[in-house]
């Protein structure tokens, strides 16, 4: 085991950036024409740093699966982006910034990263309005704000419930003035298979085309990977189906340090699962918890006359009613961080008090909101005496006008009108805060590759904050990585142009083409699914919500066996030409059969409950906070980045320490 | 036709053309009207009409140009529409989108051109026979009358020719219930309070107009 | 319930492609379209055949991947919903479903329902965008008040998706929803108006050249439009493209 280097600049937090900014080497304007970089993703991080590294000047790959950039899934984030900007005066900055996300992340990411997230988060508001994006305004013509988890300040922007949409055709848009101009190459349908290393640098990577199936090599001077997050290793998740951890898998077994697997954030409001068919699940925005209640009833002969459809939910009375966030939360309430807000709701199903058939649910009341809005317009129309009805009804119009869009998603989904009945929700995985380790350069151990934006691991610690996702993505693509970048690259303007006919390409190129060959030839008996339902249903029973020794032992074992048997049974149909999307599945579900026993072994090792990791043998006995997570900072107090050994649960253990010199650590309080 | 110009263009163009007809329109079914209400005041105008030298030399041409151009790029711009689906759905349902009418301009469009062929047979023609080649100019009939409102008169005491007639004023009424208001939308003139009130006029126009022709077709049909 | 599906089944551009038949049984009403294809797909897998490719990624409606012409309808019989959003409960027992891929000159087929809409990002690459470096050294984002009335409008056509059922269900093919979207969405901002001349003669002149039909007006696309996008925005563009074309030197 060693201790790994952060490089992170000497001075005070406060300068750091600033300081590391005016003494770092510049790549001049004619020779960055002379250097290419792959980005591989095109997301919020990768879409905003293949349009600012293009627009520098260098020459831009750019992969994505999808058959465009649109579509990366940073398009389905709803609720918002976080900034310190303040316009609300109610007492943000971005040292308030920092705090907080240091504090939801459990102090267990790194300060000087997560302080320079905080510096940059105001510009990229200004940036974003700049290119069009659409925020919501308030009447007054100025920009809107409203109020996310775990924090006392309203610095949410957001566009409707589709900020992320809002933003990633913000960055699709600077992408396409780039491509027009010849600076950025698309490989639109193009899959990244593994990453080549030449001379310890990686220089290139092997892609395959979705569309021809033929074998791609493409070479550059630097590779970022910005492929997103692993969350799909539950095979239910709130990601889309074809995101995977294939890019940043690869680039680990070729010597990138995998950090803090285990951190995975399970969000409080999805849309319960229905059956056993689902294939995804799917997100209400946690903004709703801005004004909708959750409970669950308090009596068990409620919960069954409930589930038996005897009783309606509108039926039980205020008294009879378990308000339970609220109970033991009274500070923030419905509020509460994620992870807090997710394992009460576990609790309380697990209690028996769940209120569908599959006993996995909670209401989200909308109720009393809009009560309280329709008595607000009555007021504010000067309507004497209104009505109850009338009341309901200005009241709807207000809610509507705030989540039309999220109302109507889950009426079409659930088929119930949540204005009139509370809506259902469970806990689902949602977002990863581990990831491929970096550097403050954002580079991973491989030199010349970086990881950006949810593939990487340094901002949220073991816990992400709302709206902050969006908000690491583009400060990651649009300001952070377009200066460290060119620090690496200044010593690369004499190379030139990168060979694709070196041994390593040739090697790589074999790797992939014989794994491709593998799939098609083996004629099993079971289809991919069939694996990733079974790899995920052991990562949720064991590596879940609430994670315990034997369990996560038992987790390894299984998943070893699963990964083993997947090798001989998979069935692949169809051939390695063409189109053939049962081919790139296997090859995502054989990496998640390797990352889920390595996300277990992290789970395992870290013997504390952090943010979204929580080790039921580490809770607090007794006082204020009984029951709720033990965190212990004595001997976890780092974080863990794992090498790869050849198989997952070999892997070695490095550590980085992690320092907290303007942040006191203490117990998350959110009571 | 409209080779070079921007889809946005030529549909520009047909809203304008369209505009221009149905100026028309509504000029030609007034005056027609005249001939139910008094002979002699259509009669009059009618002369007016057909020997002045700014409507027979300026505005009788702008219209043939008008006609052309419209019916011309209305079937140009079918035939292109045609290609940017080569390949057809074997499972159509336009009908849930979108109405009959504006779905099928082409048809009701075509319908009215045949009606045009016939009506120019039966007056147009005759009249530029008349005028421009035995070089009558008197508008009198060989009693010394003005010929305009007998003549009309007569051509409709034929019933199949008045049923051609009426059932083509229906598709132009069809065609017209689309074009109106698809003519605005076209030149951009779309406005939250004013739209609904542009489509209530065009179904007006739609119907009255057709209406007041086939009026005036069974009026003297009957009136043997 | 128990379906009969009648899926075009294309190898390849070059392939001719045909309608073939399958049944699936057990359909649950609280599946959505695509879990259903799962379900055929899973059998025709576990049966050693190719499953059906389709489009599809986000299953929640939002990254517009998934198309699908159904029962003579984009995006199917629901409205205001993707393919990936429509739900089993629209069907019945029974029932006899077509599914075609979206039809258009411009959307050529990649293989069974899978098209190639990328058509549309040259569209959007023609002048979708607004000039500015992505420095972040821009104005204070409050510099310039916005009326809610506009930044809400605005906000409205950008939630396009860029799927293409606009073009799918439109009789002549036409992109202009799409297109008009992107225009209204800058043209409604004080930072769009800049280049909102070269923006929309541009992007009309890249549409025309992919092969796209003209528009007639029917409205067909703002009823299958699964984000409700409105033809007031090709009414927008229509004048936006007047006033440029004259302005025009």
């Amino acid at each position: 085991m060693s201790t790994l280097d952060s490089k992170t600049p000497k001075g005070p937090l406060k300068d750091k950036w600033s300081t590391y900014k005016d003494k770092i080497d510049l790549v001049n304007p004619a020779n960055k024409r002379l250097i290419d970089v792959i980005v591989v993703g095109t997301g919020l991080a990768g879409g905003s740093a293949s349009a600012t590294l293009a627009e520098l000047g260098y020459n831009v790959k750019a992969f994505c699966y999808q058959d465009s950039p649109r579509r990366a899934h940073s398009i389905a984030a709803q609720g918002g982006i976080n900034a310190a900007k303040n316009y609300q005066g109610d007492g943000d900055s971005p040292y308030r910034l920092f705090y907080d996300t240091v504090k939801g992340g459990d102090y267990r990411s790194r300060e000087a990263n997560v302080y320079r997230l905080a510096e940059v988060s105001a510009n990229i508001i200004d940036q974003c309005v700049a290119q069009g994006v659409p925020f919501a305004r308030e009447y007054g013509g100025l920009l809107d704000n409203r109020s996310f988890g775990g924090v006392l300040v309203s610095r949410t922007f957001y566009a409707k419930g589709q900020t992320g949409q809002q933003l990633l055709l913000g960055a699709y848009s600077a992408m396409n003035r780039q491509i027009a101009r010849g600076k950025i190459e698309m490989f639109n349908r193009h899959e990244m298979l593994d990453v080549v290393v030449v001379d310890g640098k990686a220089r290139g990577i092997i892609a395959r085309n979705l569309v021809t199936g033929e074998i791609e090599r493409h070479s550059a001077h630097a590779v970022v990977i910005a492929s997103g997050g692993y969350g799909n290793v539950y095979f239910l998740s709130t990601n889309a189906m074809g995101s995977n951890t294939t890019a940043a898998w690869k680039i680990h077994k070729k010597g990138a340090y995998f950090a803090n697997p285990c951190y995975t954030q399970i969000h409080p409001t999805c849309i319960p699962r229905s059956g056993d068919y689902q294939s995804k699940l799917t997100l209400m925005s946690e903004s709703l918890r801005n004004d909708g209640r959750i409970w669950v009833p308090k009596k068990m002969e409620d919960v069954h006359a409930i589930r038996e459809g005897k009783l309606k939910p509108t039926q039980i009375a205020e008294e009879d009613r378990d308000y339970y966030l609220e109970r033991r939360y009274p500070a923030f309430g419905n509020l509460v961080p994620r992870d807090v807000a997710s394992r009460a709701a576990k609790e309380r199903c697990d209690a028996g008090y769940g209120v569908n058939a599959t006993g996995e649910a909670v209401y989200l009341d909308f109720k009393s909101a809009i009560e309280r809005y329709g008595a607000e317009q009555a007021k504010i129309q000067g309507i004497e005496n209104p009505s109850k009805e009338k009341i309901i009804a200005l009241g709807e119009k207000i809610v509507e006008a705030k989540y039309g869009n999220l109302f109507q998603m889950y009426e079409k989904i659930v088929d119930e009108n949540p204005y009139k009945t509370p809506m259902m929700i469970y806990p689902a995985t949602h977002y990863t805060m581990g990831g491929i380790w970096v550097d403050y350069n954002l580079m991973t151990t491989i030199p010349g590759c970086y990881a950006i934006g949810e593939a990487n691991f340094s901002d949220h610690g073991a816990n992400r904050l709302g709206a902050s996702a969006l908000m690491q993505g583009l400060a990651d693509g649009y300001f952070v990585l377009p200066y460290t970048i060119g620090d690496y690259l200044s010593d690369d303007i004499r190379t030139g142009p990168i060979s694709t006919d070196s041994p390593e390409f040739e090697q790589a190129e074999k790797d992939v083409q014989e794994r491709i060959n593998f799939f098609v030839n083996n004629n099993g008996s079971k289809s991919v699914d069939y694996f990733h339902k079974r790899l995920g249903k052991v990562m949720w029973d064991k590596v879940g919500m609430a994670r315990n020794e034997q369990g996560l032992k038992e987790a390894m074992d299984e998943i070893k066996a699963i990964r083993e048997e997947f090798w001989k049974e998979v069935r692949v149909p169809g051939t390695a030409e063409g189109m053939n999307t049962e081919l790139e599945k296997a090859g995502r579900v054989a990496d998640f059969l390797e990352l889920g026993e390595l996300f277990a072994k992290d789970a395992l090792h870290r013997n504390e409950s952090c943010g979204g990791h929580f080790r039921e043998e580490s809770v607090e006995l007794d006082g204020e906070q009984k029951g709720e997570a033990k965190r212990d900072d004595e001997n976890f107090a780092y974080v863990a980045a794992w090498e790869y050994k050849g198989d997952p649960r070999e892997a070695v253990l490095h550590k980085e320490e992690l320092e907290f010199k303007d942040i006191e650590l203490k117990q998350r309080s959110y009571k | 036709m409209g080779k070079g110009m921007t889809s946005v263009t030529r549909k520009v163009l047909m809203a304008l053309s369209g505009f221009f007809l149905l100026v028309f329109l509504l000029q030609h079914s007034t005056i027609n009207f005249l001939s139910v209400i008094s002979p002699d005041l259509f009669d009059s105008v009618s002369h007016f009409m057909g020997t002045n030298p700014v409507v027979q030399f300026v505005l009788q041409p702008v219209l043939a140009f008008g006609v052309v151009f419209h019916i011309g790029m209305g079937i140009s711009l079918e035939i292109q529409n045609n290609k940017a689906r080569p390949v057809k759905y074997a499972v159509n349902k336009p009908g849930e989108n979108a109405s009959w009418m504006s779905r099928n301009m082409i048809i009701t469009g075509v319908m009215v051109l045949l009606f045009f062929l016939l009506h120019f047979i039966d007056f147009w023609f005759p009249e530029l026979n008349t005028k421009f080649i035995k070089g009558d100019m008197t508008g009198l009939n060989e009693a010394g009358h003005f010929r305009y409102y007998e003549e009309l008169h007569h051509q409709f005491q034929n019933g199949l020719r008045v049923g051609v007639y009426v059932l083509s004023f229906i598709f132009l009424s069809l065609h017209l219930m689309h074009g109106f208001q698809s003519a605005f939308q076209s030149v951009g003139f779309r406005h939250n309070k004013y739209t609904p009130i542009v489509k209530k006029l065009g179904n007006i126009y739609a119907v009255v107009i057709p209406a007041a022709f086939i009026f005036i077709a069974l009026y003297h049909f009957l009136n043997a | 319930m128990n379906l009969t599906l009648k899926i075009w089944r294309q190898n390849g551009a070059s392939d001719k492609g045909k309608l073939v038949s399958y049944k699936v049984a057990d359909i649950s009403e609280h599946m959505s379209f695509l879990e259903m294809l799962d379900v055929l797909n899973e059998q025709l897998v576990n049966s050693g055949e190719e499953p059906v490719a389709f489009d599809h990624d986000c299953r929640e409606g939002i990254c517009g991947m998934c198309s699908l012409h159904i029962n003579g309808e984009a995006h199917g019989p629901d409205r205001g919903v993707t393919t990936c959003q429509l739900h089993m409960r629209m069907f019945k027992d029974g029932d006899t479903i077509t599914i075609e891929p979206f039809r258009a000159k411009a959307f050529p087929v990649v293989k069974d329902l899978v098209v190639d809409r990328s058509a549309l990002d040259r569209i959007q690459q023609a002048g979708g965008y607004i000039s500015v470096n992505t420095s972040g050294n821009t104005q204070d984002a409050n510099a310039i008040p916005i009326p809610k009335a506009d930044a809400d409008e605005a906000m409205d056509a950008a939630t396009c998706i860029g799927c293409g059922a606009c073009v799918a269900s439109c009789k002549n093919a036409s992109a202009m929803l799409f297109v008009s979207a992107k225009v209204s969405q800058y043209a409604l901002l004080p930072q769009g108006r800049v280049e909102a001349k070269d923006r929309v003669l541009n992007m009309v002149s890249q549409m025309d050249k992919e092969g796209f039909g003209n528009c007639t007006n029917t409205g067909a696309c703002e009823v299958e439009c699964p984000k409700g996008i409105s033809i007031t925005n090709i009414a927008r563009m229509n004048r936006e493209y007047l006033s440029a074309s004259i302005k025009n030197d």
